[in-house]
This record gives structure tokens, C-alpha cells and sequence, in this order.
């Protein structure tokens, strides 16, 4: 995430510092995680220490300070999922990408978080990427679902 | 301003309009142990050591000095039964994470606390935040800050503005209660920069 784009988000929040969650948000979102230097960038034109950015940064669990995957997996395993069979579709998913809960694979293109519920407990075994929910989801159609993501 | 009356542990006391009652006690020479205030910082609230029993209004309840302003009429009792329970629990679990700090020490043993109540979890910040906002509100150098939160949460320096600044100042060395602050510092020190001669960041 270049420089520019940082300032037209700043820019857009009128350079306030109060403005800094949402800011730090909108880098968030567009870019997946939150780079040092962009971190920096946010500090000098908001005018908000570093080690203030830092605080909040790592606060919420919405930042990542690493680099996070083009596609966010969520996996759900609160109880109603559990009980439907969500360690199945873990497994599943952990199989295909190789990566565990709280990791990025090496392409950036997925990151796996474990979440324990997404509200939606009729729909269980469910899986979430990128907002988007599976429901219901078997072994194969776990397969299918991640298959379809670039 | 207007002045205000009030009593502390039974004695009347005169304080300004907006005074915390720490400070109003403090004024009429009557302590209460604090362990994260300090007079030229804005109150923090973060120990609740300062815990006293207040009484006024019809009501009677425990309210932490630092952060509480005087009223009018206000009956403040700094030591009861109930005030050094509390004190001695919160010392306990502090002691958890810092067992060999001194000024916990001192104060376990004004309270009876016993050190080996709770299970040894050593952090050894007790998360006072004195650093941190000495560094940021009188230094106005924000070099140290807080990071994550809830059990997780701990001191961290920034490199860049630490291998400037700290070296002509470590003010903040003292007010640290358990000395963790000099660990994190040294710590931080010969992972991110080097020594005091160099005086310039590596490339971190």
C-alpha cells in the first residue's frame, strides 16, 4: 500500500486524530494488515505518537500488524457447529492449505482464524471466507467452497 | 475557587474545588499507600490502591482516591476493615507478578499480605503505567507505550525514538515499581539498537 493511498484516506477523515480507528480500519480492510511504515505514515499526518498507534493496534483483535491472506477464512466452532461436525471442515481446511488457526500460507492467498460463533447456528457446520457464509458444509463441499477462491 | 469542607478520618479538611480526595489528604498529611500516582501526571486510576470508604449523600461506598473529586460534606475513612481487606488482596495478586518489588514488599507487610496466596505468574509489570505517561505527558517523548491488552498486555519501546532519546534521560527509570522497566529497556536495547557510544539506530 503506497503512501498516496494512505493520504487519501487520511485525507478523507479531515486529518483528524480522532479520526485514527477508522482510518487505521479503512488501511486495514483495503490492505489486510497494517505495515509499519503505513503505521508511521498515520502517526506524522494525524499527529499521533507511535507507541499511541501501537496501543491500538494491538488492542483489537480487527488489526493485524502481519501480513494477513487475500481471503479470510473463518471456521466456526462454537457449539451448535461442533456438534454438526465443525472439527470435520477444520481438518478439512487445514488439509488444503496447509496452514493452521492464526496463520497466513506462504501464497498470501488464505488466512485461517477459529471463531466461536458466527450467529448463525441453524446453518452449522459454517464457514465464513471474506464475509461471505457456507453453511452446512461436508467434507467435498468444503473442498468445493475453498477451490473456488483465487 | 471555592473551598471546600470535608472530613478525613475524622478530621476536617479544606480542599479546592476539583482536588481528588488523595490529594486532599495528602495536603492534610494523611496518607494512602498509592503505587500509579504520581503528582505531575494526570490520575490513572490503575491500582486501586488508593481505595477508600466514603460517606456522603445517604450512601457509604468504596471509591478510589486518586480519581475521585471532593464534595462537599464528604465523610472519607482511609483505613476500615473492609478498605485493608481489599488492599491486601490487590497486593497479593500484584505480588503474583512481582513477587521481589520492595515497594510491594513494604506495603505486604503493612497489610499482612501473603505473597504465596496466588500462584507465581512472573510478568513483573504490574501495569502501573507510570512510564508510559511520564514518557508521554511530562517528556512528551512517547518512546515506551502499552501493547495488547487484558493479561497480554505489556510495556513495549519504540526502537527509533528509544535509541534517540532514552540515553539522556531514563527519568522514568526510578518511578518503575518492580524494575521491569529497566529489564524491558536493556532488553529492547540488544535486540533493536546498540549501545550508549553508538548513540544512532541500526536499520531495525
Amino acid at each position: 500500500m503506497n503512501n498516496d493511498r494512505i493520504d487519501q484516506i487520511i485525507d478523507k477523515h479531515q486529518g483528524e486524530a480522532s479520526s485514527l480507528i477508522q482510518v487505521l480500519l479503512e488501511i486495514q480492510s483495503e490492505n489486510h494488515w497494517l505495515p509499519k511504515d503505513a503505521l508511521r505514515r498515520v502517526g506524522e499526518k494525524l499527529q499521533v505518537p507511535l507507541s499511541r498507534i501501537q496501543h491500538i493496534a494491538t488492542f483489537y483483535k480487527a488489526f493485524s500488524l502481519v501480513p494477513k491472506g487475500r481471503h479470510e477464512v473463518h471456521v466456526c466452532m462454537g457449539t451448535a457447529c461442533h456438534v454438526r461436525g465443525a472439527e470435520r471442515v477444520l481438518d478439512k481446511v487445514q488439509d488444503l492449505t496447509g496452514i493452521k488457526p492464526g496463520e497466513t500460507d506462504l501464497d498470501l492467498k488464505f488466512s485461517l482464524e477459529t471463531v466461536n460463533c458466527l450467529g448463525c447456528c441453524a446453518l452449522g457446520p459454517v464457514m465464513e471466507i471474506d464475509g461471505k457464509t457456507h453453511g452446512k458444509l461436508s467434507r467435498a463441499e468444503t473442498e468445493d467452497v475453498l477451490k473456488s477462491y483465487d | 475557587m471555592n473551598e471546600i469542607l470535608l472530613q478525613i478520618d475524622g478530621k476536617e479538611v479544606r480542599a479546592r474545588e476539583g482536588m481528588t480526595v488523595l490529594e486532599a489528604a495528602q495536603s492534610a498529611g494523611i496518607s494512602i499507600p498509592t503505587l500509579c500516582y504520581h503528582e505531575k501526571l494526570v490520575p490513572f486510576g490503575g491500582c486501586r490502591l488508593c481505595i477508600v470508604e466514603a460517606e456522603g449523600h445517604g450512601w457509604i461506598r468504596l471509591v478510589v482516591s486518586c480519581v475521585y473529586t471532593v464534595e462537599e460534606n464528604l465523610a472519607v475513612r482511609t483505613r476500615s476493615e473492609k478498605v485493608d481487606r481489599i488492599r491486601k488482596t490487590l497486593l497479593e495478586l500484584l505480588l503474583a507478578h512481582a513477587p521481589n518489588s520492595p515497594q510491594l514488599q513494604d506495603l505486604a507487610q503493612e497489610y499482612g499480605a501473603d505473597k504465596d496466596r496466588f500462584e507465581k505468574e512472573a510478568s513483573f509489570c504490574i501495569h502501573c503505567g507510570l512510564c508510559v505517561r511520564y514518557c508521554a505527558e511530562v517528556k512528551k517523548l512517547n518512546a515506551v507505550g502499552f501493547v495488547d491488552r487484558g493479561i497480554k498486555k505489556e510495556i513495549s519501546f519504540i526502537p527509533e525514538i528509544a535509541s534517540k532519546e532514552c540515553h539522556n534521560c531514563m527519568e522514568c527509570f526510578p518511578l518503575c515499581p518492580t524494575s521491569w522497566l529497566q529489564a524491558a529497556f536493556v532488553f529492547t536495547e540488544a535486540l533493536a539498537f546498540s549501545g550508549p557510544s553508538s548513540g544512532t539506530p541500526s536499520n531495525e
